[in-house]
């Protein structure tokens, strides 16, 4: 398997010596090139597991290896995108996004060509003089995304990359990773808590259930891409997700006089 | 548009200008009818004829570059030495934790209090205004970088270890920059303070600048001459002022912290 964790359990100590188990003996393999959203409600570790995965943290008991090496600190391999994106305000769009590449050591014109390579595939290439303050939250989150990109990590980690988006720039985003995911062929890990989000994206969807955060259950989604929100089959796996999270009402047969 | 803008300038400036008249006219008001020693309270024209011959004979000029130069200097000290410290304090929490009790100790003490130290260590001449303008900016400055540092959003530090990005450019490239508005913001009360403790310093331990043509005035009775000269350290104090806070003004539009315009 190309990531593999098993058995990973985080628990932190609080300020009053108990201690918080907030991962309880998660299993999960991943394939290369898979597209997976880790799905639950807040509290379920998600995003832990996220940071475990990306070495921000390290698991208490268990261990998470990708290709074979145990995770154990942050790598240029794997870049993570945050939820409030993470741009440094005081560069533009094209100096951030030169960052990562000037710890590659590449040379000036060099940094500035894949820089502008990567702007022009999220479609910003008439904003990237512009400051990060100056564009809206989906620009800001094509840039972290190009940022990401430039580096050419193997794998992504996304902790709820669309949450602060409103519906319709969220859907835009929607298609647009999922089109960079088929150019580039990456693995993708996509933490979420919008379950249409899930089911249009993931090749899998992980449920997660918290307190403690475990995995409930892995949903294939074995539709065609590019996925039609409205059709009949889509509706079929978000019904079954919503069943999953006892969101459904109870059948309950009625009886008429 | 364009014009109510122009309109809005010209209200300002005739405020500043009415505000300034009715001050000189209220002194010359209390000149007139209180019969004063004229050395006690020397009328306004008085002190204009005062500041023309300063200006004519060019002592101001000399006075001023001499003051001048030594603020620089000693605020130039200050601001490498408390940023660079304050960089490296910010990021050692434990050392910060050691270092904080004797800074909190030293800070409230006024720069003239060392005087005497500083005259039996430097000697006099310039060295000791310089080093009292040092100690006036220094803490601001030290402060403000570490409080800066402190407060550096950890996404940007999270972000820079995904990266690879390693010391020593995580200070200069994410830290330092991270902190930057709030240390411009210790800079411009760094150099009031500085600027306050400038004439302090040449009243009590040199032969030239500002504040010893103030007591140059004094010593050789010429009240007129006092009042010209704490005008004059008003007015380059606040064109220094004015200055910083251009700058500050740029560093918070290039870092887009007052830039409101989104999409």
């Amino acid at each position: 398997m190309y990531i593999s964790i098993e058995k990973v359990s985080k628990a932190f100590t609080l300020k009053d010596k108990s201690t918080l188990t907030v991962l309880d003996k998660v299993d999960l393999y991943i394939k290369e090139g898979e597209f997976i959203c880790l799905l639950g409600p807040s509290g379920c570790g998600k995003s832990t597991l996220l940071n475990l995965i990306a070495g921000f943290d390290t698991p208490s008991t268990g261990t998470i290896k990708i290709d074979g090496d145990t995770v154990t600190q942050p790598s240029i391999d794997r870049i993570v995108i945050f939820q409030n994106y993470g741009l440094l305000p005081w560069r533009n769009v094209i100096k951030n996004v030169e960052l990562g590449l000037e710890a590659k050591k590449l040379k000036r014109k060099e940094r500035r060509q894949i820089a502008e390579e990567y702007i022009q595939l999220v479609g910003l290439s008439d904003y990237k003089m512009h400051h990060p303050p100056q564009l809206s939250g989906g620009m800001q989150q094509r840039v972290a995304l190009a940022r990401a990109l430039a580096v050419e990590p193997k794998i992504l980690l996304m902790d709820e990359p669309f949450g602060a988006l409103d519906a319709m720039t969220r859907m835009h985003m929607q298609d647009e990773i999922e089109r960079i995911w088929q150019e580039k062929k990456k693995t993708i890990i996509f933490v979420t808590h919008d379950i249409e989000e899930a089911v249009f994206l993931a090749d899998r969807i992980v449920i997660m259930t918290p307190s403690p955060g475990r995995v409930k259950t892995i949903i294939e989604v074995p539709l065609p891409r590019k996925r039609d929100r409205t059709s009949l089959d889509f509706l079929k796996i978000k019904d079954k997700v919503f069943a999953e999270f006892n969101l459904k009402p109870a059948e309950t047969i009625e009886y008429y006089l | 548009m364009r014009s109510d803008a122009v309109m809005g300038k010209i209200v300002k400036v005739l405020k500043v200008i009415s505000s300034l008249a009715l001050f000189v006219a209220i002194w010359e008001l209390i000149v007139l009818t209180g019969r004063y020693e004229p050395s006690l309270l020397p009328s306004p024209v008085k002190v204009l004829e005062g500041m023309g011959e300063l200006v004519k004979d060019g002592t101001l000029i000399t006075h001023f570059k001499v003051s001048l130069s030594r603020f620089i200097t000693g605020y130039a000290m200050a601001v490498i030495t408390g940023i660079s410290l304050g960089l490296v304090l910010g990021y050692n929490k434990k050392v910060w934790e050691f270092v904080e009790p004797v800074v909190q100790l030293l800070r409230p003490v006024s720069p003239i209090a060392w005087f005497p130290f500083i005259v039996l260590w430097f000697g006099i001449g310039d060295v000791p205004a310089i080093i009292i303008i040092f100690i006036a900016g220094f803490f601001p400055t030290l402060l403000s970088t570490v409080s800066g540092v402190r407060k550096v959003d950890p996404v940007y530090l999270n972000v820079a270890n995904n990266f690879g990005i390693r010391q020593p450019h995580l200070l200069f490239k994410i830290i330092l920059p991270a902190a930057f508005p709030m240390i411009a913001n210790g800079l411009h009360i760094a150099l009031g303070t500085a600027w306050v403790f400038l004439v302090a310093g040449e009243m009590v331990g040199a032969q030239s600048g500002l504040g010893y043509l103030i007591i140059d005035s004094r010593n050789s009775l010429r009240s007129d001459l006092v009042l010209a000269g704490i005008i004059f350290i008003g007015i380059s104090g606040l064109v220094l002022d004015r200055l910083i806070k251009l700058l500050e003004g740029y560093i918070e539009r290039q870092w887009g912290v007052s830039d409101g315009r989104r999409n």
